[in-house]
């Protein structure tokens, strides 16, 4: 049965949220059926996603010909199991971030989403996420990144206000520029190739002369470098997300950088695979490591810190796909898992903060402990999660990132493993000050309290020093615990969940892929030949 | 591979002239810019789709050397998420222009303020109008 239904649902979980967004735009006046139409949209994703996931976990990689026209003509969709991965996490993320924005919007009487644009734009954000990740051409991933950009534009910007518009503003000029770069690579690897068919480009990349290779390599790494906020191109990314509502900034925390770490992983190890870059790529984890961090140590807003772990963390992963060896691919694939449900989590903490103590900037809130218990356990999970404390999945990810990449060796392998650890410490330092200022600190202590934890820390700028308490709807302490209770469960099912990882890591190189798509492949060099 | 020199200038002077426009302060000048850039990397694929030829639709001698219909698509394809992008950059500025505007007659907008300037903006068709509406409006609750 889903034998044969498994090559249906690949262009399925593509559609299912474009039909939703038409649907849900067509019941813009009805508020619950349009909430509820939603609702049901993404549950069908994470379906399909699941489906999905054992259809290729039980042996064949789905590789779909749209329309019928076989490759490289046509358009290929490609399933394999770390497509699949991707595809459940950032549905089950998605569907969980909507109800728990439901339930912020049914409390603020839906303020925040003026002409219920809301709904359609999430889910077509959800459409292009997924197109991403399914696509097994070029063109097309650049369409799903358009896509799911396009709804990030409109989601950040939600209600118009000055401080969104600034931050919109930012955002959008900096994404656009990426995208034309990506745009750009693609072109002239169509003029070094003569196709943008993944696997064919990966068959004929290898005839090229070395430096022509280098040259398209690093052009779409830098595009996808942008995207996924490595450094030096991560600047851009804590001064826009912060200031979106809380449950966007949490979506595109958890997923936007990883469409970038995906194509990063699926350039590395399909186009480009041989780690010609590999020495920029160990200095650029390093840097994004570290100076990541330290943003994140002068922080006062809670958004603005996790958004700088956010970045920092993007370099456990340009790591592991630089140290380029299965076992690290495998390790990779498990942080990414790890990083988008708990840095997701994370978020949407942050936005319960917010409510219950009116403000983000640990300058001014206090005894959430004792007023907010459930909040408090809800924050301490993720953040010592996150911290990589012993034996929750952040350790565990990081610490068999680590071992593949001591496996390697070499000095600057070891150099950024160091950086790693002194990160890894850093941002437990830099969440637990949160907690003690936010959750341990009374309340009555907050007024004259001296400490040189807090001394010189930088408020975000349109914190304008109000204090503005909202009651907590349980919809949105429920979402919550749902993704707290998920990255709980990347623990205990560490075992099953590193075996997959390691059998998805198992089919990402470059020979599996092509004769996936062109079973023929030792002929393949004849088919569409110019 | 022969390739138009005149295309190549083409596309030089647009990527130049687009990337220096976009560095301005000036949210039209970055829309201007934008524009200018997405035309150039479209050139781009044309100019990396080989030679020139007949239209791929004519004829049926398979020797013919028809020029690649796919950079084609590619482009159009390109042209529409720019028009879609240049759309919101075009909200975006306005809305920008709008809050500006408001800010410079009321120092301190809050979010308060705002919202009742969004409804007031809502129910209006004439901009000016609206404008005027919500100054009056967000200079009451300024005051009281």
């Amino acid at each position: 049965m889903l034998e044969s239904l498994a090559p249906a649902l690949a262009p399925a979980v593509v559609i299912v949220p474009l039909i939703g967004a038409a649907i849900t735009l067509l019941l813009a006046k009805f508020r619950a059926l349009q909430s509820m139409m939603s609702t049901l949209t993404l549950a069908l994703s994470v379906g399909i996603a699941l489906a999905l996931l054992f259809a290729v976990d039980a042996g064949k990689t789905i590789v779909v010909s749209v329309g019928g026209w076989m490759p490289p003509f046509g358009i290929v969709l490609y399933v394999d199991r770390l497509s699949a991965i991707m595809l459940v996490i950032s549905s089950v993320v998605l569907l969980a971030v909507l109800l728990y924005s439901m339930g912020q919007g049914i409390a603020d009487g839906d303020r925040e989403t003026p002409l219920s644009i809301f709904h359609p734009t999430y889910l077509i954000l959800a459409a292009g996420l997924f197109d991403a990740f399914v696509a097994g051409d070029l063109f097309n991933m650049y369409v799903g990144f358009e896509m799911l950009l396009a709804a990030s534009f409109v989601l950040l910007t939600l209600g118009g206000i000055g401080p969104r518009i600034r931050a919109g503003v930012n955002y959008v000029v900096i994404s656009l520029v990426s995208s034309v770069f990506f745009l750009a690579a693609i072109a002239i690897i169509f003029g070094a190739t003569g196709t943008v068919n993944i696997a064919q480009i990966a068959e004929r990349v290898a005839e090229l002369d070395f430096n022509t290779q280098l040259m398209l390599h690093t052009v779409l790494l830098v595009g996808f470098a942008v995207k996924a906020a490595v450094w030096p191109m991560s600047f851009w990314l804590p001064e826009s997300y912060p200031t979106a509502p809380a449950p966007i900034t949490a979506v595109f925390a958890g997923l936007l950088t990883k469409v970038g770490i995906y194509a990063i992983i699926r350039t590395e190890t399909v186009l480009f695979p041989g780690g010609a870059l590999q020495v920029p790529l160990l200095i650029v984890a390093g840097m994004t490591l570290i100076v990541g961090i330290l943003g994140a140590l002068a922080q006062a807003d809670i958004k603005r810190l996790l958004s700088f772990t956010l970045v920092s963390h993007i370099g456990y992963m340009v790591f592991g796909i630089a140290v380029g060896t299965a076992q690290a691919d495998a390790a990779v694939i498990y942080y990414v898992a790890h990083h988008i449900l708990v840095q997701t989590t994370l978020f949407l903490v942050a936005g319960l903060i917010e409510r219950v103590g009116g403000t983000t900037s640990i300058t001014r809130l206090g005894g959430l402990l004792a007023s907010a218990p459930v909040i408090a356990m809800l924050y301490f999970i993720p953040a010592m999660n996150l911290g990589g404390i012993p034996p929750l999945s952040g350790f565990l990810g990081k610490v068999s990132l680590f071992f593949s990449g001591a496996e390697v060796g070499g000095w600057l392998i070891w150099t950024v493993i160091g950086l790693g650890a002194l990160t890894s410490l850093l941002t437990l330092y830099a969440l637990a000050r949160i907690w003690n200022m936010v959750f341990w600190r009374g309340a009555e202590e907050v007024a004259d309290y001296e400490s040189p934890l807090i001394d010189q820390l930088q408020e975000a700028e349109e914190d304008d020093g109000r204090v503005v308490t909202k009651e907590v709807p349980k919809l949105m302490i429920g979402a919550t615990s749902v993704l707290v209770v998920a990255t709980v469960s990347l623990t205990i099912f560490a075992g099953p969940l590193f075996d997959l990882a390691d059998r998805a890591s198992g089919q990402l190189d470059q020979t599996t892929y092509i004769s996936n798509v062109f079973p023929d492949y030792s002929n393949a060099g004849q088919v569409g030949d110019d | 591979m022969n390739v138009s020199l005149s295309l190549i200038i083409a596309m030089a002077g647009l990527f130049g002239a687009g990337i220096y426009v976009m560095l301005e302060r000036s949210l039209t000048r970055v829309l201007i810019g934008f524009l200018l850039v997405g035309n150039a990397v479209n050139i781009l694929i044309l100019l990396m789709s080989g030679g020139q030829g007949p239209a791929p639709i004519l004829g049926d001698d398979p020797n013919a050397h028809t020029t690649d219909p796919l950079p084609q698509a590619l482009i159009l394809t390109a042209i529409v998420i720019t028009l879609g992008t240049a759309a919101f950059l075009l909200a975006l500025i306005y809305r920008n222009w709008w809050l500006s505007k408001l800010s410079d007659e009321v120092p301190s907008v809050d979010e308060d303020d705002l919202r009742d300037v969004e409804e007031v903006f809502e129910t209006t068709s004439d901009d000016e109008s609206a404008i005027t509406m919500a100054l009056e409006d967000s200079d009451d609750s300024g005051d009281s």
